[in-house]
């Protein structure tokens, strides 16, 4: 049953990230793409326009999985499992607030978790690095054709701004404007040259 | 202790948080300032250390900050209704664009130009995880531990893109990130109780 399936596999994901969208990027490889309901290339396309539209990412990449695999009740499915976890935590620790943040065992455990997401979100990055060299044409249903040269010189390109950008104004620049760049140099260099 | 609910109060509470969920572009710690405004100085839903304490508590359990924010200020206000509403008003604004988004996504990226544009794209994702790495990185205290945990889960990820770790109980399926996160969940508790230890000595 793909309802009940959405449901399940996006309320697991919510359960397991912890600090933020990118850290349940891996998960969404893990569990999403690996069931084939959507191609791991659409994944990098959905990052860049959860970006660009309200809301979190979590929110955002359960409703469009859920409706790109399960239509309008699919999700409706995805979102309210990827939301009720934190729901009923949330409820449970309001009603217990002081106890439950100056707890050591609550802090030793989030002290714990915090490098290991912070490794899963640099894996990720890793990974889709070599898959912008493996898969250079991007997903199948792309007629372009791309050498992996011209996606590394976009990326470099892309990492100069950024670690210009850092160093002159000592703080990271907006995440549409990463984007919007790279989309420019996309265009430049796959479409108009 | 039961509060009195008032009707009007639940739909402030839904509006407001429809308003947040609708102007916040990026998620994450980019809501942070909006959140505030709304909710510590145009309603007083509650004070700036109890904003702190949402803060720490989003931190150290799953899921958006936003999304417990919403539910956890709800609750102050006005109990589980509160949350209730609260929450699907955060999710609406998203819900209803993704929607639309998804019915036309596969027009949209049968143009070339779009294609073209995707393909650069993936480049500014990478740059964007690794920008999230680079702010997240002051929330951890260097030690050996966190430093070894650090490079075991970089080097099972990118492994795992070769190799399929993952255990099966049924159809439900333990992914490496799952088991990673669980494994310095154990690390953290372990290492406290420890430390309880060696004061006691």
């Amino acid at each position: 049953m793909i309802f009940f399936e959405l449901f399940y596999v996006f309320f697991l994901i919510g359960l397991f990230t912890f600090g933020g969208g990118y850290g349940m990027i891996s998960l969404i490889q893990e569990q999403v793409v690996a069931r084939g309901w959507i191609d791991s290339s659409n994944l990098t396309d959905f990052i860049a326009i959860s970006e660009s539209t309200p809301g979190p990412f979590a929110i955002n990449i359960a409703t469009f999985v859920g409706s790109q695999t399960g239509g309008l009740f699919g999700a409706v499915c995805a979102t309210i499992g990827v939301v009720l976890p934190s729901f009923i935590i949330i409820i449970i620790v309001a009603v217990l607030i002081s106890r439950f943040i100056k707890n050591r065992f609550v802090r030793g455990a989030l002290s714990g978790i915090r490098p290991i997401v912070l490794g899963l979100i640099f894996g990720t990055a890793v990974v889709f690095l070599i898959k912008l060299i493996i898969y250079s044409n991007g997903p199948q249903t792309f007629h372009l054709t791309s050498s992996y040269r011209e996606s590394i010189t976009i990326f470099l390109m892309v990492f100069g701004f950024y670690l210009a950008y850092r160093f002159i104004k000592k703080k990271s620049p907006h995440p549409i404007a990463i984007l919007a760049i790279s989309a420019l140099l996309g265009v430049i260099i796959f479409w108009v040259l | 202790m039961r509060k009195k609910i008032a009707f009007p109060t639940l739909i402030n509470l839904f509006l407001t948080f429809m308003k947040i969920g609708a102007l916040t572009f990026g998620g994450g710690y980019a809501m942070i300032s909006i959140i505030e405004r709304e909710v510590v100085e145009k309603n007083r839903w509650i004070n700036q250390s109890e904003m702190l304490d949402v803060l720490s508590i989003s931190e150290s359990t799953p899921g958006p900050i936003s999304v417990n924010t919403a539910t956890f200020v709800g609750y102050r206000v006005a109990g589980f209704w509160g949350s209730f509403f609260a929450t699907l008003g955060l999710v609406i604004p998203s819900f209803v664009v993704i929607l639309l988004i998804s019915f036309f996504y596969q027009t949209f990226l049968s143009w070339t130009v779009v294609q073209a544009a995707f393909l650069g794209i993936r480049s500014g994702v990478i740059i964007l995880l690794i920008d999230a790495v680079i702010k997240l990185k002051k929330s951890v205290k260097l030690s050996p531990v966190t430093i070894l945990l650090f490079c075991l889960t970089v080097s099972l990820i990118i492994l795992s893109f070769f190799f399929d770790f993952s255990l099966s109980i049924g159809s439900f399926k333990v992914s490496i990130s799952i088991i990673l996160i669980l494994l310095g969940m154990v690390i953290g508790i372990v290492s406290t109780a420890l430390r309880k230890g060696e004061i006691q000595q």
